[in-house]
């Protein structure tokens, strides 16, 4: 009675759910996965520069920590992308889409900039950097809460609504720029206070970035609790999860929707500062640079935790920062680090479908996976 | 005064077919419910590709002819985007990423490798604007002379290149093709309900497949266009394509899925984007701001589309969600 | 021989994860017959029959059509086979119209002519007895008429085998006679058809032949004639089955709930409730009967505070009285009743109201998917303490408590809900929100998808809690069960209130026909 029935043509892969992962070999599959976009990466170097590949990493490292200074640029910039990942964690946690931190950095950017200008010798350092901090954190909080107040009242598509918010804020730096240009005709506006440092970073340890791995340290860490131990975060959480069951439980979702992108554009909008402030001391249309989009994937593949945005920021750095000294090195431009981020952000999402999913070949074996 | 106005309404005609283009490839793809944010990477990808194939084509014949020299820019450019639709396809479909983190990475990419080769083909040329597709750039802005003669209607609706008039029937055919075929009928649903488009014997994945890879193809046409005619067949890491890229996905939202209203939706963005040219005594610096128009329209019209709420303006109910048959 | 048999499944085995859907099923559908596939909720049958539709491929075993090996691995190959499938969830397409739907996914040669597709259609409606509009979209139709849409899909590609996934669940009474009757004339007409029910008349009414599924196993398969419900029932559950609730009768009783002319109206402007006035008792289980979609939804959420109301509505709530066993708990709102209409949950928290409510889409609404049990006992409390941080002590507490007393099956209290079973995801919330010690209890179908175990354990519970003065009010579809387990029974009939009887002393038929009450005069008008 129970002897197997001969099978009949099968599909030859067959795709079935899996019912829980244990970690360790989720983590097996990300690490095979950011392993897997390295050797490719390195391929890419190796067919543009003819490097052989232990040289193609080499080269790579020597790019990202070769010497004191590049080592100060890699955490700098990780410490950058992290701010905004942060930043965008508990929007996203929302599933409020929130692709307009470009935007928000700008915005904050700006400010920065101009009460950098303006009130350069009226101010002692210290109080013109609270300064600023303040009124970039407020206005990168009001280009959140507009999208977040149209979400919340009327449904508004918010993707595409934070999406066009980045353009008028774009708009709005070039528009600065041209008011502040410096020199004339340069369409730059120069190193703001290049000669008095008025309303620049302090060194901190002695290190000239001390003070943006301190502060982004900060959010990080606040963020982490944040969202895992606070009523706040519990509500982000819920609301990410259901609207319904927000109602439910007596949320009031329109509240804590405008909130958590008040937040989420206060510390975008401080990144601004922090980029202005602390990195470039000028102000152009590239000050964001598409790290507010690349933050999101950071955010996203993290699942909001703060703790693995550090590491996959500093991996993305590192490979960014190399890719950028071959480079030069080899009278290439800097875009071959974008094509590398986009390499590494591509096989890390195929590697979430190793995780979440197993393959069956036709006869009942599986091709990945116990 | 006049010539300024019919020099503001060709610049829309022109500016508003690259995200014609655009909007089109993705008002395709979005009806196979899949919402590709990496519209500003596929653009990028079908300029560099045709512009490369022009180029190396151009480079090695002295005497290029100009069907060649569309066909190969052409080809080129709608294989490469349809080639980032695939990518974009694979990891949304097969293996189920999240479409709209998928669609940054290959905005992304797209950008990465078309301002690196961009910028290579730039130093082959010798700098920036440089870059001779001289023969190339020509076929694309080719007009009729009988026509393009004929005065202010020669000027006005005849001094285009091919890909303008070529946007507006492509635009006129995906229409007809989503309402009056069969084949249009099933890839609605699969936008609509795949759950159901899947009960009634349709093949969900072959037409996310090939409405995301078409609808590239369609989308990259954007790109080629804009490096071919509009900026005449050179190359500027500016950033301008992904910034008009953009645009084309809130075209999609402006026309409301609805392929014939990219038409009119298009040529207004242009026109808005433009209207500086007829304002006169602008400072440099008021322009930036004039420049601002398209997206706060936009901005209106999404604000518009939510407070009426009717039906058949709706996106695709599906948008965004990936399908597992035996989901439980 | 071999013809007599439309299909065969032999030693059909399908496993999801580590559970076992159907175990080596073997089953034959013949030709011109109705066979009734019998069977509680969960028992196999609509994922034995997705097989037959192509939705899931079998992991094991053999599907013969007409005598002949086939394999269905799409729902295209079971079209090429002559087998259509009426699922429970109807497969349209909201913003199309019904014969837009119906020439879906054909491969017809020549353009698509919805003309020529309308006047098909309309010749088949005739041929057995349905009304339809080709041109109607599908989200201005009732349910009745998209069963009809999904029905005549099947037949305008050919099929002669139809399988109906509960086909009456949805139906009054009449429509679901006018849905026979149909069946009958396509049995004439020499199909063979398969209707997955547990509802016992419908099968002795209109079947030739019962199948019976326990578990994801075959059972075994008796001619109609030749059996009878108790028999049946035997063979679905394995063993016999009195359904007696214990149903004590609580005295005295004290008014609890006061719904006067409640009016809501869904997004569209239509009343989905329309001046609904009743009372509720603490002590008593308050039933709410009527076919699915005639408001039930909309009543509870309303008293829960989570709707909006039409003007002149009113939900007066009268706190327990002194001599009450649960009034201690409860701090005494104003005495003569305090209304709860525009409210939110948390207002009508802070007055002192505890009010329980398992909700029917368990974990779109009652309960996060995404977090593990200690989160989800902490929904409605987590405000509870000072300062910004949030105590899971006494969440966890209480999930240990829940976890212990209900037996819920779960690896970790922080494993997501969404992993568990229903019944297990059912009794995490029911626990949760009987662990608030609430003074008016709401459940909608808090038993749908459990096995007999679950819904009896669900059952003491929500009696248990009558007991202690609690009023409760149960939305329920099954009506054997209405029947035995409330005090009495409020039937609604498009949005208004048909009728209020003793549950000790009505019948089925009484309820039945008040379900129906107003939809002839709706009709009519």
């Amino acid at each position: 009675m129970t002897q197997t029935v001969q099978h009949h043509k099968e599909p030859l892969l067959r795709i079935v759910k899996r019912d829980g992962i244990a970690r360790p070999k989720a983590y097996a599959i990300r690490i095979a996965a950011v392993l897997a976009s390295l050797v490719v990466s390195g391929i890419f170097i190796f067919a543009i520069t003819k490097l052989n590949p232990i040289q193609v990493y080499e080269a790579i490292f020597d790019g990202a920590f070769g010497t004191n200074r590049r080592s100060w640029v890699t955490i700098r910039d990780a410490m950058m992308l992290l701010c905004i990942g942060v930043g965008l964690a508990p929007a996203f946690k929302m599933k409020f889409w929130n692709i307009g931190a470009e935007g928000q950095i700008l915005i904050g950017g700006v400010v920065t900039a101009g009460i950098m200008r303006a009130w350069g010798g009226d101010l002692s350092t210290p109080a013109l950097l609270a300064v600023m901090g303040i009124v970039s954190l407020l206005c990168g909080c009001l280009w959140g809460v507009i999208p977040a107040v149209f979400k919340a009242v009327w449904n508004t598509n918010e993707t595409l609504f934070t999406l066009m918010m980045n353009y008028v804020a774009i708009q709005i730096t070039s528009y600065c720029v041209a008011l502040w240009e410096n020199p004339v005709g340069s369409n730059s506006v120069g190193i703001i206070n290049q000669m008095t440092a008025y309303g620049h970073f302090p060194k901190v340890f002695g290190q000239a970035y001390g003070l943006n791995v301190v502060l982004v340290l900060i959010l990080a860490v606040g963020m982490y609790i944040y969202l895992k131990y606070s009523k706040q975060g519990y509500e982000i959480s819920v609301v990410g999860d259901s609207e319904n069951t927000a109602r439910y439980a007596g949320i009031n979702v329109k509240k804590v929707t405008i909130r958590t992108m008040a937040i989420s554009g206060a510390i975008c909008g401080l990144a601004g500062f922090i980029e202005v402030a602390g990195v470039s001391h000028t102000i152009s249309t590239e000050t964001a640079g598409g790290r507010g989009f690349t933050a999101i994937i950071v955010a996203w593949l993290a699942q909001f935790n703060t703790f693995v945005m550090i590491l996959i920021s500093f991996l993305l750095v590192f490979l960014q920062q190399g890719a950028i000294q071959i480079a030069s090195q080899f009278n290439l431009n800097d875009y071959a680090s974008e094509i590398i981020t986009g390499i590494i952000l591509f096989f890390i999402l195929s590697s979430e479908f190793f995780i979440n999913y197993r393959v069956i070949v036709r006869g009942g074996k599986e091709a990945k996976g116990k | 005064m006049m010539d300024q106005l019919i020099r503001l309404l060709q610049s829309s005609i022109c500016f508003g077919t690259v995200i014609m283009y655009g909007a089109i490839g993705e008002i395709l793809t979005e009806k196979s419910g899949n919402l590709n944010l990496g519209v500003p990477g596929i653009m990028y990808l079908g300029g560099i590709s045709g512009l490369a194939a022009s180029f190396f084509y151009e480079f090695n014949n002295p005497n290029p002819s100009a069907i060649v020299c569309l066909l190969v820019s052409f080809l080129a450019a709608f294989a490469a985007s349809a080639l980032g639709g695939l990518l974009y396809s694979f990891l949304t479909i097969t293996l189920r990423a999240n479409q709209n983190v998928t669609g940054l990475t290959l905005t992304i990419f797209g950008g990465g490798v078309a301002n690196f080769f961009g910028g290579s083909l730039n130093t082959m040329a010798g700098g920036v604007g440089q870059i001779s597709v001289a023969a190339t750039s020509a076929a694309y802005r080719a007009t009729i002379p009988a026509l393009s003669g004929l005065g202010l209607p020669g000027k006005l609706f005849f001094s285009y290149g091919f890909m303008v008039y070529l946007a507006i029937v492509v635009a006129v055919v995906l229409h007809w093709f989503l309402n009056h075929t069969r084949q249009g009928l099933n890839l609605r649903a699969v936008g609509e309900n795949p759950a159901t488009a899947d009960a009634a014997g349709i093949n969900v994945i072959r037409n996310k497949y090939l409405a995301t890879c078409i609808g590239a193809g369609i989308s990259g046409m954007g790109g080629l266009y804009y490096t071919m005619d509009y900026i005449k067949g050179t190359w500027a890491s500016d950033g301008t394509i992904e910034s008009l890229g953009w645009l084309a996905v809130a075209l999609v939202i402006f026309a409301t899925w609805r392929s014939v209203n990219a038409i009119w939706g298009s040529y207004l963005f242009g026109f808005l984007f433009w209207a500086y040219l007829i304002i006169p005594n602008l400072g440099r610096k008021d322009i930036e701001l004039f420049k601002m128009l398209p997206y706060l329209v936009t901005i209106a019209v999404l604000i518009f589309i939510s407070l009426r709420k009717k039906r058949e303006n709706h996106p695709p109910a599906s948008l965004g969600l990936s399908y597992f048959r035996e989901e439980r | 021989m071999e013809n007599t048999y439309a299909i065969q499944m032999k030693h059909v085995t399908k496993r999801f994860g580590k559970v076992v859907a159907n175990d080596d099923v073997s089953l034959d559908i013949k030709r011109g017959e109705i066979l009734s596939l019998l069977g509680e909720n969960g028992s196999g049958k609509t994922t034995l029959m997705n097989m037959l539709a192509g939705i899931y491929f079998p992991d094991e075993g053999e599907i013969l059509v007409g005598g002949n090996p086939v394999t269905i691995a799409s729902p295209k190959d079971a079209f090429d086979c002559g087998i259509g499938m009426i699922h429970q969830h109807f497969k349209l397409v909201d913003i199309f119209t019904a014969a837009e739907n119906i020439v879906l996914g054909l491969e017809e040669p020549g353009k698509l002519d919805l003309k020529a597709a309308a006047a098909r259609i309309t010749e088949i409606c005739q041929k057995y007895g349905f009304v339809i509009d080709p041109n109607k979209k599908v989200y201005n139709m009732s349910v009745s008429e998209k069963q009809t849409v999904e029905i005549v899909k099947v037949l305008y590609r050919g099929a002669d085998i139809l399988i109906l996934d509960e086909p009456t669940a949805v139906l009054t009474p009449q429509e679901t006679d006018r849905l026979f009757d149909v069946m009958r004339n396509m049995k004439a007409d020499g199909k063979a058809m398969v209707i997955i029910t547990h509802k016992l008349n419908e099968v002795m009414d209109v079947s030739d032949r019962v199948a019976v599924l326990r578990k994801g196993r075959y059972i075994g398969d008796v001619a109609t004639r030749d059996t009878n419900p108790q028999k049946l029932t035997d063979m679905m559950v394995g063993h016999a089955v009195t359904l007696n609730i214990d149903r004590p009768l609580v005295e005295p009783r004290h008014l609890r709930l006061e719904v006067q002319d409640l009016t809501v109206l869904t997004p569209d402007g239509v009343k989905a409730l329309d001046h609904v006035s009743f009372q509720a008792f603490g002590g008593e289980i308050l039933g709410i009967a009527g076919i699915s979609g005639s408001g039930q939804k909309e009543l509870l959420e309303s008293i829960a505070g989570l709707r909006a109301t039409e003007p002149g509505s009113h939900v007066i709530y009268h706190p327990p009285a002194p001599d009450e066993p649960i009034a201690g708990q409860h701090v005494p709102v104003d005495r003569s009743g305090e209304e709860l209409l525009g409210k939110t949950p948390r207002q009508i928290h802070s007055i002192g109201v505890s009010m329980a409510f398992v909700p029917e889409d368990r974990l779109g609404m009652g309960l996060v998917g995404s977090m593990g049990m200690t989160d989800n006992m902490m929904l409605k409390t987590y405000r509870a303490g000072k300062g910004p941080l949030l105590d899971r002590k006494s969440p966890r507490a209480l999930a240990e408590q829940v976890k212990a007393e209900l037996d819920v099956l779960t690896p970790s209290l922080n494993t997501p809900v969404r992993r568990l079973s229903g019944g297990n995801v059912q009794k995490v919330l029911v626990g949760r929100e009987i662990a608030q010690n609430p003074s008016v209890l709401m459940t909608a179908y808090a038993v749908r998808g459990l096995d007999i175990n679950t819904s009896y354990t669900i059952y003491n519970l929500l009696t248990a809690e009558k007991c202690k003065g609690v009023a409760v009010l149960y939305v329920g579809e099954d009506l054997d069960v209405l029947l035995e387990l409330c005090d009495r029974i409020l039937v609604l009939c498009g949005g208004q209130v048909s009728g209020v009887v003793d549950a000790r002393t009505t019948t089925k038929e009484e309820v039945g026909l008040l379900m129906t009450r107003f939809r002839k005069e709706a009709a009519q008008a």
